[in-house]
């Protein structure tokens, strides 16, 4: 079953094409993979794929529904969740407010429930809050629940970011460059901690990295752009081998 | 304990404010002043709300209070007494005490949907363009009274001494006192509860990464104007009390300068910090009365405190914290987040 398709998707910032007519498709529990040098144009296409973008040119369909015109807090509503290049945790909350904040789409209670603190609005925070605390303590990472994430070190605020994605429960999570700015015991940990993720939840992960190490050894299959196209995809032996992303590669090394 | 310590308080406060007023150990002078420390807590903490805690720059808090201060005195007085602009009172005058938290709240209300109006298009564009419209916003409500004549236009507005009046026929109590206590407390538990709500901190949210906030699921363009209705509505509600705790409104009371003042009690309290709002309100009230000897020399003095503060301490004297973070032992009386 594909959970994600693009189709033809273009994205031009006036006049620079960051995404030219990308094809991709994403099937359900699958773990891949976006490479591609600097500047390709790969955090465009997660940007556009969470609803921050609205496509110059083609379309995004996710468990059959066309993305077009949802803004992003819809688009994560109906299960798609990110992490990002530089962290964007909330700095100056507590972790688990963090969390808690992620689950603004299924509070599932109104103004008025809230003002007069009604039996329903009570459970829902309580049950909201219990979720939460119990995710923290799966990632074993409650200790930290009332932390401020600015105060922790930056491989755990990475971990913090990750769970704030998946307390939303969804069906696809997007990682860009997790592993950026971590040192190599971190990276280490981060592989057992992704494939983790994707043994224990039941969804599809699709990851940029720059570390070969990360993507070698936890996708299944591999899509590398450059200049904003699919230059290839697939296996990670078969991408290693050709000849079309080596070029790139190096083409990039020289500049 | 915890629960009861504040309750208690407010009650205890209450009582001894009407009792003092009752047997009048404290003039009217005095009621004044404490009526509006009340009543500035309202206009504080309510647009802390949207500067404080959403980050946004409101700065026609004034505007709102127009809006609410003229809706409930005109309904006040048209329902309740004898006016030459609108006649005999069209219920009987004996309801005013019961009808007088309603007409309030429908001032509140009108208050609202002016913010909404406001907010609406602001919201929609760049940070900076909230701070010129709520201005602008500020300048046209001034000018919309100004030019209504039926309602004493740049004169004023007056009569609602009288809603007093036939308040008191129905019990001889400071009743100003009550309404404005009663509705002082009501507006920050509204926005503590607000505030201390999973929705509500998609507000705090917004300000630290509006981006994010999107992205993780936070409706940022509805919460935006849900928070700045609470905070223009429970405005509106501040100025019902004002005008008639002054039982007089002109539409110049409500210019530019009285949303510096709105201003410079969030940043002297702390962005963010309900009860920093709260200590600020009262400050400030205090200070604004040693100051009236200065007159005019006020249009220089609250806008320079303003500028120092921002200068010195953009965050406020209690930036983002709360009483408790300060004194962690008020934490064993009262939860204050
Ligand atoms: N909002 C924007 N406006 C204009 N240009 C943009 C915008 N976002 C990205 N770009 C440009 O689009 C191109 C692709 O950027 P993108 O961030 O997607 O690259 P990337 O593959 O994620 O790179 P990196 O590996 O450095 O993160 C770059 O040339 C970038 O400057
Ligand atoms: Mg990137």
């Amino acid at each position: 079953m594909t959970l994600l398709e693009i189709k033809d998707l273009t994205q031009l910032f006036s006049g620079l094409c960051a995404v030219s007519e990308l094809n991709l498709s994403l099937g359900e529990s699958e773990l891949i993979g976006l490479i591609g040098p600097n500047g390709a144009g790969k955090t465009t296409v997660f940007n556009l794929a969470s609803g921050f973008y609205q496509p110059t040119h083609g379309e995004i369909i996710f468990q059959g529904r066309n993305l077009a015109g949802l803004k992003p807090h819809q688009v994560s509503a109906l299960g798609i969740a990110r992490t990002f290049q530089n962290i964007r945790l909330w700095k100056e909350m507590s972790v688990l407010d963090n969390i808690l904040v992620a689950q603004h789409f299924q509070l599932g209670y109104g103004l008025g429930g809230l003002f007069f603190r009604t039996p329903r609005y009570l459970k829902r925070e309580r049950d909201i809050r219990h979720k939460a605390l119990e995710l923290l303590e799966i990632f074993k990472i409650d200790k930290f629940a009332d932390e401020k994430p600015g105060n922790l070190p930056y491989g755990m605020q990475r971990k913090v970011e990750i769970v704030r994605a998946l307390s939303s429960g969804p069906k696809l999570l997007l990682l860009d460059e997790p592993a950026a700015g971590l040192q190599s015991t971190d990276v280490t940990e981060l592989i057992t901690l992704i494939q983790w993720v994707y043994d224990q939840f039941n969804l599809s992960i699709w990851m940029i990295e720059h570390q070969m190490k990360v993507v070698m050894s936890l996708c299944s299959r591999i899509a590398v752009i450059d200049f904003g196209r699919l230059i290839a995809s697939g296996t990670p032996s078969e991408i290693q081998n050709s000849p079309e992303v080596i070029k790139a590669y190096l083409g990039d090394d020289q500049l | 304990m915890k629960r009861f310590s504040v309750p208690i308080l407010l009650v205890v406060l209450l009582t001894t404010l009407m009792g003092l007023a009752w047997f009048e150990v404290i003039d009217l002078y005095i009621q004044t002043i404490v009526l509006f420390m009340g009543i500035n807590i309202i206009t504080s903490t309510s647009l802390n709300l949207v500067n404080g805690n959403m980050g946004e720059f409101s700065c026609g808090h004034a505007g709102f209070i127009a809006v609410g201060a003229y809706v409930s005195s005109i309904l006040s007085v048209a329902l309740f007494t004898k006016s030459r602009a609108f006649g005999a009172p069209l219920l009987p005058p004996e309801l005013a005490a019961y009808g007088f938290p309603l007409v309030l709240i429908i001032g509140g209300l009108a208050a609202a949907l002016t913010g909404l109006l406001v907010a609406l298009p602001s919201f929609r564009t760049r940070d900076d363009y909230l701070a010129i419209i709520t201005i602008a916003a500020n300048y046209i409500i001034i000018s919309t009274i100004i030019n209504i004549d039926t309602i004493g236009g740049a004169r004023g507005f007056m009569g609602m001494k009288r809603v007093i009046f036939a308040m008191e026929k129905c019990a001889e109590i400071p009743w100003m006192i009550l309404w404005v206590f009663i509705f002082m407390v009501i507006s920050v538990i509204i926005i503590r509860r607000y505030m201390s709500s999973t929705y509500g901190k998609g507000v705090e949210a917004i300000r630290q990464d509006e981006v994010a906030a999107e992205i993780m699921s936070v409706n940022t363009n509805r919460i935006k104007l849900v928070t700045f209705m609470i905070s223009s509505g429970l405005a509106g509600v501040a100025g019902g009390l004002y005008a008639h705790t002054v039982g007089y409104v002109n539409p110049k009371s409500f210019d530019l300068l009285k949303s510096t003042e709105a201003l410079v009690m969030v940043y002297l309290g702390g962005m963010g910090s309900i009860s920093g709002s709260i200590i600020a309100a009262v400050v400030f009230t205090l200070m604004l009365e040693l100051l009236r000897p200065l007159q005019i020399i006020k249009w220089v003095a609250i806008p320079l405190l303003l500028i120092i503060i921002m200068q010195f301490r953009p965050e406020g004297i209690m930036g983002h914290r709360e009483l408790s973070d300060i004194f962690p032992r008020l934490k064993k009386f009262y939860k204050f987040k």
